[in-house]
């Protein structure tokens, strides 16, 4: 029993420190992703972006969540005081959560042992995934509501049907992948597509529908119907103020960061890279390497997440409910035949 | 006890309190989170029983496509104690008679059965791989007749909502 125990502190440990790492990280990404965001937007209208503090303006993300802190705080009158703090701390937790099963890197040998740079390798990863996103309505619509204000419930109940709608089509494109992989584990999706080609190759078209809904489902822009400040005053965070609207504001931004590896993870190789098993170098540089590789490819991401915000407009609200339920459905639903009238013809030969 | 048992008994009284708090408290919206919490503890009872599966897809379908529209429904519609219709007295009455009478049979029934014999026998039917193979060798005319069910009230209620 001793024994054990003693074995499962240094388990408990190790796995502290993983979800630290990844946790800091994602806060970093983040705050780096508000500055890097405002350079892509002063790159695209040909101006400068952020730069007075610091080098490149690179303090800027300190500055300004400085300021969030020292504002004041208000809380509407009317409003449920519980829910309306209960909110942003939903949108934050739930943003954090989905990190735990994404494989950052291979495994790291330290002192003989292996540590997997996954927190939490389930088999349900793809499931879990899901899961805590769908969770992710609560945060929108509670604030919303608990604002007793009308815009902000307007917003709140646009976000929430968005988000419902576009998981519909999502779950079908993954269908379609998980097919073909026949595993919902992240890290075997991931090995698979490091001994063979990347899984945008078989799946052109499911990646292209995941990419609209992790857009949708990260209520960015052109589908950002719920903070559309020309017809909402702002949207759902309308009545915050103070870090709670940070809050709020931060969770796209780790969201947009989550999805980002995601989709790298699921449909370009994830940590791996081409070349990666003929390096001959030692485990633990193979695995920065991945770890680099990675990175390399969620930025890739992020700047197309930046790019596409200031160049398409946004969209109506019954132009984005004919998208989803008209058009990304019926696709997906498409794909998923094809990919499962191939795999069996495959299976024939 | 060991880990399982603390877990169980943690997870159990949640529940209950979360599901007393449906019932109880007085504003819609607190219903339905406490309702939401209720949903997560029971998901947690799946993982104690090894059926990771059933956990994960039991909060996407309850906690995170049903409930909000639950909620959707609420917050529309602006429930509050205030604004509620006065209920009648002898409504009151007849739900209070007819939920005692209800608890009276289901506690007999409780102290009539004899418990057998029940074993803990470890099993994996709960995982995705193992669950999948059952429902579509086994028990796959009941699955697909289902599926037929909800599709034929999805178009029942389209037309519904059409006229």
């Amino acid at each position: 029993m001793i024994m054990q125990i003693a074995f499962d502190y240094i388990f408990l440990i190790d796995k502290i420190v993983l979800i630290a790492c990844v946790l800091a990280l994602s806060l970093l990404v983040a705050m780096y992703s508000t500055w890097g965001e405002r350079k892509v937007a002063g790159w695209i209208q040909d101006r400068y972006g952020p730069n007075r503090a610091g080098p490149l303006g690179l303090l800027q993300p300190l500055a300004d969540g400085g300021k969030l802190f020292f504002k004041e705080e208000i809380i509407p009158a009317n409003s449920n005081r519980f829910l309306f703090i209960l909110g942003p701390s939903l949108a934050m937790l739930v943003a954090c959560m989905t990190s735990a099963v994404i494989p950052w890197g291979d495994i790291l040998e330290i002192g003989g042992r292996k540590i997997s740079l996954q927190i939490a390798e389930v088999n349900i990863g793809v499931l879990y995934i899901f899961g805590v996103v769908s969770l992710g309505v609560y945060g929108i619509m509670l604030g919303g509501w608990a604002s007793n204000n009308k815009f902000s419930l307007l917003a709140a109940v646009r976000g929430a049907s968005q988000i419902i709608s576009y998981e519909l089509a999502m779950g079908l494109s993954l269908i379609a992948l998980v097919m073909l992989s026949g595993s919902l584990n992240l890290k075997d999706i991931v090995e698979q597509q490091r001994h063979g080609l990347w899984n945008i190759c078989y799946q052109p078209l499911g990646f292209l529908i995941f990419l609209v809904c992790a857009f949708a489902e990260c209520t960015r822009t052109p589908f950002d119907l719920t903070e559309a400040d020309s017809e909402l005053n702002g949207g759902y965070h309308l009545e915050y103020s103070s870090m709670k609207l940070g809050f709020y504001l931060f969770a796209e931004y780790i969201n947009m960061f989550i999805s980002s590896a995601l989709m790298a993870s699921l449909y370009f190789g994830g940590y791996s890279f081409p070349g990666m098993d003929s390096l001959g170098l030692s485990t633990n540089v193979v695995t920065m390497l991945g770890f680099g590789a990675l990175f390399i490819k969620i930025i890739a991401f992020l700047f197309l997440f930046m790019w596409v915000r200031w160049t398409i407009p946004r969209f109506r609200y019954d132009q984005l409910m004919k998208l989803g339920w008209n058009m990304l459905i019926p696709l997906a639903l498409f794909n998923m035949l094809i990919t499962g009238g191939l795999i069996l013809w495959q299976q024939g030969h | 006890m060991g880990i399982q048992q603390i877990l169980f008994l943690v997870l159990a009284v949640i529940s209950v309190i979360t599901a007393l708090g449906v019932v109880l408290s007085k504003s819609p919206v607190s219903s339905v989170l406490c309702l939401i919490l209720t949903f997560f503890t029971i998901a947690g009872h799946y993982i104690l029983l090894n059926a990771q599966f059933l956990a994960v897809v039991h909060i996407i379908v309850y906690a995170g496509a049903i409930m909000v529209l639950f909620l959707f429904v609420i917050m529309f519609m602006n429930l509050n104690t205030e604004g509620e219709p006065h209920k009648r007295n002898w409504l009151k009455y007849a739900g209070a008679i007819s939920g005692g009478a209800l608890l009276v049979v289901l506690v007999a029934a409780i102290h009539d059965t004899t418990m057998p014999n029940l074993q803990a026998v470890p099993t994996d039917v709960g995982l995705i791989e193992n669950l999948g193979k059952i429902l579509f060798s086994t028990y796959v005319a009941p699955f697909e007749i289902s599926s037929i069910l909800f599709l034929s009230a999805m178009v029942g209620a389209v037309v519904v909502g059409k006229k």
